[in-house]
């Protein structure tokens, strides 16, 4: 997907004009936040699971390289395929080409950030093979031509209304003539469009949550059967995953498995949670005949072993987004990529260049919700400062910000001059402000005062002058 | 490896505290903040009242002046270590160093010893530093023990909980424990208390657009509890929250809750005019 | 390709500052595999059987499943009986199973039963299940050719027949039968585990059920 990250301030000025994401994103501050706070009350054990699930992923990832060839061995005895992207391109590649193997037409897929984040959709029509989204909220943006806003729920950015209008504008030339009003109409008439697509579809595209070593499974969360139609009903079936995601054994899952519902949705599990382990077996009725992994690298292998290392323990949850008062202000389209939120803050720059993306880490205020809600206690705001430390070295950070910390970096290190000038301050903004008690409009300080007054001090001095002369 | 100010840290602390004879008052260093010192003196004067209301004395160092948390939080390392050395110098010796904010609170007893990672002699010093710095409220109640206070405030207040104190010092209870104890204050919690205000430091400038949005719904909550009064333990949330307030021409008074609870009630609320009420 | 493979492997002994996984690392790795170890211990569904079951059928009902407790002679009637109540055509697709065949279909005479896998048109199907999980009221399927997995996703509506010493605590007691029954290295080619209807929160984050698979989910729970 093409990163309009640099633009962000732009993004963000449309988005805080627009009234139906307006409207979308007040639903969603309060939703998802109290529905996880609800699921994690009902189990004591929660807390005591998260520091599990951060350990097991920090063993995953120091041992990265033998659980991927233990994964690998694993799924060539039982009859599968495992194929090694280190770049987009070799992944867009191996797929276009497995596609092609089989006469591929259509490829039903299930919801997959890796397949954002390597423009896959664009390569497969370039070949003549079209990509069925399957996944609801992900078939209605592609009818509109919009990338994800989240990492779970990628139309989360639309009312009702819209997904009407959408469907409306869409279904009619298949025979659906009526603009559907009710949630449940139009969740049923995608049911209906999608079906015959799944039957006809001839591979079926999914990503992973997990990759187990220990038996050479993909596992798959989801709520609506898409991804699980998509792998049973075509011929082949190609999982794309990133390399992190290798996880060792079948109960580390377990625990994944219990934060990652919860922390995503607040459900104590998703209504389909889906083990894959090779090709249909002999004698089975149904499944496909071929099971190919493609495993992509993509830049994160860069990052082991860095001070950067944490965000890969990323379980794609969606709960830092979810709790975060700069997505809940801005949406998911304004961070300009495949991932929004936090996550995204993070990722993105790794992913597409910090020059590209340096808005994101530095549009936080270090609340910390984010991290406070990580199941695997990424510490998201640090890797943040990271970022922020990176631009700052690389003279990344604008010319005006620069300065103003060399000025104040400058005065905060001689105390003596520094109340000097503070006094001076002080007693002017005292001075002109002691009629109203605050400024509508300052100096240098736009763009506090475009949207707030600026409360005056009041006289007497500064806290240091007065300590002074009481002390005397 | 950081110490993180648990709940759990502190009464190890304090433990270490009780443990020294006690025939001699705490000694209390002020971290003053820069935006107190500025902005609001009279929070300063609150806090001092407070700890020796509770029976320490309180010294302000004068080579104080920020704890560096515009430098770290820009990824100027080099300047915030600069400033953060000079701090560490400064409150050498105090028994405690205490904050009338969490942010700053925060980044001396969270942040200081990981920027020392090289230079051991001088991060056992951040790390000394950080195991007695404190968050005003925190520390007269979980160190000194603090239940009431003598103050008097009628009226509706809501409390904002800011982001670092709460997060990084587990700051929640104590200031509204000794909120309780205030004469004539009933407190009335926001629907989100806990979610962030917007001021983020330099964020609320970088990106005010968005700063705004974050206030907008933050005074939409305050106004919303129907409360007169609105009170926060970090100056930059409270002077971010009266701005946007006060533009709106919502008639809340927004006060530091050291002011209301060292019975500083009556004196100009943040952003008003400064008149005897 | 192995030059792929390798520029992957390498870039992350590189990041990691080493070559191969060796020595106590490695053999800490392989044990990890070889005896897998459990994470903290869920207390909720540890109960004696009986409230074990109990559980079960509250969490899953809560999931917007259907629950019907009865013993092994009363599951074609049920299933009937269950058909009838909802208006559905008294037409199914049954799993191809030897458990599900013992029960005594023929006295039901109206239940026009077809096995095998689902096609587009069956609009009901009839599964065992491999287990259920209490701690959340989940349906563990195990694909072979006694259970095709469309069957699962197809219809409109899934019956499900549980017996009831089935009905397990959690996650890590289903892999435990799963590697007694099959060997780890031997897994079926897909072990889904269900937790009430198909969902959608996609249309402004409300549930609606039946968004691709089935909109109804009805599970008897069959004592022995």
């Amino acid at each position: 997907m093409q990163s309009t990250a640099h633009a962000f301030k732009e993004n963000v000025g449309a988005a805080l004009a627009d009234p139906n994401l307006q409207d979308s994103l007040a639903k969603l501050k309060v939703g998802f936040s109290e529905r996880r706070r609800q699921a994690a009350e009902r189990l004591p054990e929660f807390e005591a699971l998260r520091d599990r699930a951060r350990d097991i992923k920090n063993h995953a990832l120091e041992n990265l390289d033998f659980y991927l060839e233990a994964f690998e061995r694993k799924v060539i005895a039982l009859g599968g395929h495992v194929h090694w992207a280190p770049t987009a391109e070799d992944a867009r590649r191996i797929i276009g080409d497995l596609c092609r193997s089989v006469g591929a037409r259509t490829v039903a897929k299930s919801k997959s950030m890796v397949a954002e984040e390597i423009a896959l959709n664009d390569h497969l029509e370039a070949l003549g093979i079209a990509p069925i989204e399957t996944d609801l909220g992900e078939y209605i943006i592609q009818l509109r031509h919009e990338p994800p806003s989240h990492i779970i729920a990628p139309a989360v950015h639309l009312t009702k209304d819209q997904v009407a209008d959408t469907f409306f504008e869409h279904h009619s030339k298949l025979g659906f003539t009526r603009r559907l009003t009710e949630r449940n109409d139009l969740v049923a008439e995608a049911r209906h469009v999608l079906r015959q697509k799944f039957l006809d579809a001839d591979v079926g595209l999914t990503g992973a949550n997990f990759l187990v070593a220990e038996t050479g499974s993909s596992m798959l969360v989801t709520n609506e059967g898409n991804a699980d139609l998509s792998n049973t009903l075509p011929r082949m079936h190609i999982v794309l995953a990133s390399i992190e995601k290798v996880i060792p054994t079948l109960e580390d899952a377990a625990v994944l498995l219990r934060v990652l519902a919860r922390s995503a949705t607040g459900q104590e599990s998703s209504a389909y949670t889906t083990l894959n382990t090779g090709p249909k077996r002999p004698g089975d009725l149904d499944g496909p005949e071929q099971y190919h992994v493609v495993i992509l690298d993509n830049g994160r292998s860069a990052v082991l072993g860095t001070a950067m290392q944490d965000m890969l323990r990323c379980i794609r949850c969606g709960a830092c987004m979810n709790h975060c008062p700069v997505y809940g202000a801005i949406g998911g389209h304004a961070y300009g990529w495949v991932y929004p939120g936090p996550i995204g803050a993070v990722l993105t720059p790794q992913l597409v260049g910090v020059e590209e993306a340096g808005d994101l880490p530095n549009a936080s205020t270090f609340c910390g919700r984010c991290e406070s809600v990580c199941p695997v206690r990424i510490p998201l705001p640090g890797l943040m400062r990271h970022w922020r430390e990176r631009e700052f070295e690389r003279h990344l950070t604008p010319r005006a910000v620069r300065q103003g910390l060399a000025l104040w970096g400058y005065l905060v290190r001689r105390p003596a001059l520094y109340r000097r000038v503070t006094s001076m301050a002080n007693r002017f903004l005292a001075l002109f402000g002691r009629v109203e008690g605050r400024y509508r409009a300052l100096p240098l300080a736009s763009g506090w005062t475009r949207f707030r007054d600026f409360p005056a001090p009041p006289g007497g001095g500064t806290f240091h002058a007065q300590w002074r002369r009481r002390r005397r | 490896m950081r110490v993180k100010c648990t709940a759990a840290n502190v009464v190890n602390v304090s433990k270490l505290l009780a443990s020294q004879p006690t025939d001699r008052p705490r000694r209390i260093g002020l971290f003053v903040t820069c935006l107190v010192d500025l902005f609001r003196p009279s929070v300063g004067f609150a806090a001092v009242k407070l700890l020796e209301d509770a029976g320490c004395t309180v010294e302000v160092p004068a080579l104080q002046v920020c704890c560096g948390q515009p430098a770290y939080n820009s990824g100027d390392r080099a300047t915030t270590r600069a400033i953060a050395t000079q701090v560490i110098d400064a409150f050498e010796g105090f028994d405690a160093v205490v904050a009338p904010s969490g942010s700053c609170g925060g980044m001396l007893a969270h942040h200081y010893p990981g920027l020392f990672e090289d230079d051991p002699a001088l991060r056992a010093r951040a790390e000394n530093l950080a195991a007695r710095s404190y968050e005003l409220t925190a520390f007269l109640v979980d160190v000194l023990g603090v239940e009431k206070v003598t103050a008097h405030y009628p009226g509706i207040v809501t409390y904002h909980d800011s982001c670092s104190g709460l997060r990084e010092l587990d700051v929640k209870a104590q200031p509204r424990r000794l909120l309780g104890s205030v004469e004539g204050l009933h407190l009335r919690e926001m629907t989100a208390p806990e979610v962030c205000c917007g001021f983020g430091g330099t964020f609320c400038v970088k990106y005010p657009e968005i700063s705004n949005a974050m206030v907008g719904d933050k005074a939409d909550d305050i106004t919303g509890t129907g409360a007169d009064t609105v009170l926060a333990g970090d100056l930059g949330c409270l002077m971010n929250m009266a701005g946007k307030l006060q533009r709106e021409g919502r008639q809340v008074q927004v006060r530091h809750v050291a002011e209301v609870l060292a019975d500083m009630g009556r004196i100009a609320p943040i952003g008003e005019p400064d008149e005897e009420r | 390709m192995s030059d792929a493979r390798s520029t992957i492997l390498d870039g992350i002994r590189r990041s990691l500052r080493r070559g191969e996984l060796t020595g106590a690392a490695r053999d800490a790795a392989e044990m990890r595999l070889a005896h897998p170890p459990r994470g903290p211990a869920v207390a909720r569904a540890e109960l004696p059987q009986e409230q074990r079951v109990a559980l079960f059928c509250e969490w899953a009902s809560f999931n917007n499943a259907t629950i019907a407790r009865v013993g092994s002679d009363d599951v074609p009637s049920e299933v009937a009986a269950y058909l009838a109540r909802n208006n559905l055509a008294p037409t199914a697709v049954m799993a191809p199973s030897a458990v599900l065949d013992r029960f005594d279909w023929a006295s039901q005479p109206m239940l026009s039963l077809r096995r095998g896998r689902a096609e587009a048109q069956d609009a009901v199907a009839i599964t065992g299940a491999f287990a259920g999980i209490a701690e959340t009221g989940t349906l563990v399927m195990a694909s072979g050719p006694d259970h095709p997995v469309s069957l699962n996703l197809l219809p409109d509506t899934h019956i499900v027949i549980l017996r009831e010493p089935d009905i397990v605590a959690g996650y890590e007691a289903v892999w435990q039968r799963l590697r007694e029954r099959y060997g780890k290295d031997h897994m079926p080619r897909t072990v889904n585990t269900i937790t009430g209807p198909s969902r959608t929160g996609d249309i402004e984050q409300a549930i609606e059920l039946g968004a691709h698979g089935p909109r109804r989910m009805h599970i008897l729970v069959v004592r022995e």
